[in-house]
């Protein structure tokens, strides 16, 4: 009997010793902080501390796993979008918008011209570049919901609609009225509008008046763009302006939860300077900046959109203004005061608060909406000189945190902690808010927590979600201004610095993990979302795929036996199939002067079989993803011998994809 | 009535008797075989399945009775360089008439069931060979398909003509290829082994009854 016994004895001992070997692996070169040796020696060669390692470790991706953040980010002059994965802050993908971009194709010669076109002013003055300063994913209840980006264009009042199934700009939406915006793109927690407000004043619809007719003729204009989430278009039609004062209104931030229905836009010149220093006058930076303070704009967006439903507008350029007067008859808009050269207005995750920094102000302002909403049931208030109802500071502040010098952004965690940008300190400031936050971390509510140096001047601070109504933790990204030694040095034109802050510890202990350089613009403010969230397709849904239209071209072919070439007069049409690793046809005879219409139709169905199309000495250049189809047309103005090939590396017999366009004289 | 009770009897021609289950069985399990038979149509006889660095989750295609079924379009793409016919091109015919041939053998099958002496096994005999028949047209397509290579094409003139594995691994340029046979062709396999039992059972139940009828003649 006790023999029996040994032997599950005996399995218990073996089973163990394996484990130890299995343990063993390993920890036969661990040494005695717990890295391998190899490392170890690494780290202690490269003088690495204990927290390099830890940041190391934290944000390295091994190959094959997926960062479970997406940040995208604006592009800043370069006029596009930068998707980059967060922790390990790769760029994935640099998505045309506002400006041409030949690897996608963008602007050279396919559909995406057309999209192109869209944003020009008219045939005569094109626009090829934008300032892109904010994007704006979609939100459903006031979570990001993954299906659209928008982002607008500074320097043009443009504003673009990015479709995130394939990861393409589909739209770009001239604003008729404006010449320049700033506070956009912002979605109301629906994405009932995407909002696009203001930035320097200037007169209604690009009219020409002097400075001199400032307070008269100059206005503010705030757009919200009705976006048809079936079509994944902004409607012109369902769409309405606010005219406002020319205060130089700057961010906005829609309400959400119990301030759904609302928006929040701070604003920087009530001063109303116009400048011109070279007469003796005080320049903008002095003129814009003497008040104490200036009006935080608070918009009844949902009212409005009654008024505007209810025909209370004028049309101008097409597009329906609610005239300011009309605003203040129906209690669309009101102000209240913010501290010296105000920035962001920033809605805390339940919409409770509205955050704005004081560039000027070592202070941020915290207003109540509850208090907000009192004010304006109460009556009675005194009005500004263009008769807006003022809320005094008194009835609408909740309270103000000292955080340090030049607080410009905020934004949310999961914790209670409110994160905001300090410029001038270049410093990272982790507060904790109070009310039904005060809950969530050790800390007393309303109190500054750590200041973590960044470098350097930090603008925007972006966190996980942290601008939603379910901020993510984790994660913030400081988008810092300058990087002067952080880098090599690549001349005098330094990349900025995007550093990766981590936040998932409590209390004093934020740390700084990662600097990233970008070295193709500024951006201005990224949005970091839960990459589950996102859904893209792989390949386009079917063999003859528009991406413009989203739906099937009317001139897809599925096979070479469809491919053709028909004349009609000097009407030359081309129907062709593209599939690793040929063109069909390979030969294309015309005649100088023939107006050439060329479909070209990608036959793949596998995942990354992108073909390019090159025509030499046409500047058109395509990208034809699985399944796109793709119409150029073009005058052949130039006779001669014509290659078009691949431009991009699709198999093994890549450089023998090409065909001959022959140009009779 | 119970028609499994063992007191119910068939009275033989020589006034012998037998349990009536003895009859029921053979019918059941011919009817059995058919019904397999004829589901194994819906579901794939063979695959084969291709792993190269650049495809990370292999390309595969499944050969049912009558038709191709998985990456079909990137294997074509991919053996267009070695001029190989398009997969589609392989048992074209068979493909066209199979699902009604099966149909045939299972309606002979059954009919089986109604004719009681040995001529039952004449109709059971396309079913009983039916899934040799399939190994050896497929191995007969394979065959035709490496041998048909294309020498204009891109690699034509460097590939020796050869016939892919029906079962088992290969390898061809970069591609680790797994062929195997798949459930369709098991359940035919299966359908194939009921039906022999069956026909030992048809056999054992009906060969008393021919003999009785010989003895009172």
């Amino acid at each position: 009997m006790r023999r029996y016994l040994l032997i599950p004895l005996l399995l218990v001992l073996v089973v163990l010793a394996g484990c130890r070997q299995k343990e063993g692996g390993s920890s036969s070169v661990q040494s005695q902080n717990g890295l391998p040796a190899n490392a170890a020696a690494v780290a202690a060669e490269r003088g690495l501390t204990p927290d390099d390692v830890y940041a190391a470790v934290k944000t390295y991706m091994p190959t094959g796993q997926h960062d479970p953040y997406i940040m995208f980010s604006s592009g800043g002059q370069s006029g596009q979008v930068l998707v980059i994965g967060v922790p390990s802050m790769r760029i994935l993908k640099i998505i045309g918008v506002f400006t041409p971009e030949p690897w996608q194709g963008y602007g050279y010669g396919g559909s995406s011209n057309e999209v192109l076109a869209q944003g020009y002013i008219d045939e005569e003055h094109p626009l090829t570049w934008g300032d892109t300063h904010h994007p704006s994913l979609s939100e459903t209840n006031g979570e990001y919901d993954g299906q659209f980006l928008f982002i607008n264009d500074k320097a043009n009042a443009r504003l673009a609609i990015i479709d995130l199934r394939d990861f393409e700009t589909k739209q770009i939406v001239k604003n008729p009225n404006a010449i320049n915006d700033h506070g956009g793109a912002f979605v109301t927690p629906n994405t009932e509008y995407i909002v696009e407000g203001p930035q320097y004043a200037a007169p209604i619809g690009w009219e020409y008046a002097t400075l001199d007719e400032y307070e008269a003729k100059y206005r503010g204009l705030i757009t919200f763009w009705k976006f048809d989430r079936f079509s994944g278009r902004v409607d012109t039609s369902r769409s309405f302006q606010i005219e406002l004062p020319p205060y130089w209104q700057d961010l906005c931030d829609a309400g959400k939860k119990v301030s759904d229905g609302w928006i929040f836009c701070n604003s920087f010149n009530t001063e109303m300077a116009t400048g011109g220093v070279e007469l003796g006058n005080p320049p903008f930076e002095a003129g814009v900046s003497r008040n104490d303070t200036d009006y935080l704009h608070i918009f009844d967006w949902k009212k409005a959109e009654k008024v505007f439903q209810d025909g209370k507008y004028e049309t101008i350029n097409g597009i329906a203004v609610i005239r300011l007067d009309t605003a203040i008859d129906e209690g669309l808009l009101f102000f209240t005061p913010e501290p010296k050269s105000p920035h962001g207005a920033d809605v805390t995750p339940g919409g409770e608060y509205i955050v704005v920094g004081g560039k000027l102000d070592p202070h941020v302002t915290i207003y109540s909406f509850e208090k907000i909403m009192a004010a304006i049931a109460a009556g009675g208030l005194e009005t500004d000189v263009y008769g807006v109802p003022v809320i005094p500071l008194d009835k609408s502040m909740e309270t103000q945190v000292e955080l340090g010098l030049g607080p410009l952004h905020t934004v949310f965690d999961n914790q209670g902690y409110a994160y905001t940008s300090l410029f001038l300190d270049s410093a990272v400031a982790r507060w904790t808010l109070g009310g039904p936050y005060d809950a969530l971390n050790p800390e007393d509510g309303w109190t500054l927590v750590q200041k973590l140096p960044v470098h350097y001047n930090i603008g925007h601070i972006a966190a996980v979600q942290g601008d939603t109504s379910d901020p993510g933790g984790q994660f913030v990204v400081a988008l810092n201004k300058w990087s002067i030694d952080r880098f090599a040095n690549v001349g005098p034109l330094m990349p900025q610095n995007f550093q990766l802050v981590d936040i998932s510890q409590s209390g004093d202990q934020m740390k700084l993990l990662y600097d990233m350089p970008i070295g193709m613009a500024e951006p201005h403010y990224v949005q970091i979302i839960s990459a589950d969230k996102l859904n893209p397709w792989q390949v386009y849904p079917q063999v003859g795929w528009n991406p413009e239209t989203m739906s099937p071209h009317p001139n897809a072919i599925t096979s070479s036996e469809e491919a053709r070439v028909e004349r009609n007069g000097n009407q030359v049409e081309i129907w062709m199939t593209v599939v690793r690793s040929h063109f069909y046809p390979e030969r294309v005879e015309i005649k100088k002067g023939d107006h050439v219409i060329w479909h070209l139709t990608s036959l793949e169905r596998t995942p990354d079989a992108t073909h390019g199309f090159a025509l030499s000495g046409y500047n058109i250049n395509l990208s034809l993803e699985p399944g796109e189809t793709q119409t150029i047309e073009f005058v052949a103005t130039m006779s001669g011998t014509f290659t078009y090939y691949c431009t991009e590396f699709c198999s093994a017999l890549h450089l023998e994809m090409l065909g001959y366009m022959l140009v009779e004289p | 009535m119970n028609p499994l009770a063992s007191d119910l009897k068939v009275m033989l021609p020589d006034g012998t008797s037998r349990p009536l289950l003895t009859y029921l069985m053979p019918s059941a399990v011919l009817m059995l075989a058919a019904f397999l038979l004829m589901l194994s149509m819906f579901l794939p006889y063979w695959s084969m399945t291709m792993f190269a660095p650049q495809y990370p989750k292999g390309l595969k295609v499944e050969v049912f009775v009558n038709r191709l079924v998985g990456d079909v379009q990137e294997i074509d793409a991919l053996n267009h360089y070695l001029g190989m016919p398009p997969l589609d091109e392989g048992g074209k015919l068979e493909r066209q008439i199979s699902m009604a041939g099966i149909i045939v053998l299972g309606l002979l099958l059954m009919a089986a069931v109604f004719v009681h002496n040995k001529w039952a096994a004449a109709l059971a005999l396309p079913a009983l060979t039916f899934p040799f028949i399939f190994l050896a047209d497929l191995y007969w397509i394979l065959y035709t398909y490496g041998h048909s290579i294309d020498p204009t094409s891109a690699l034509g003139g460097a590939i020796a003509p050869f016939t892919p594995p029906l079962v088992g691994e290969g390898v061809i340029a970069q591609f680790r290829t797994i062929a195997r046979l798949e459930i369709g062709f098991w359940m035919a396999i299966v359908a194939l082994l009921v039906l022999l039992a069956g026909l030992w059972l048809h056999r054992a139940a009906y060969k008393p009854v021919v003999e009785a009828r010989q003895k009172n003649n």
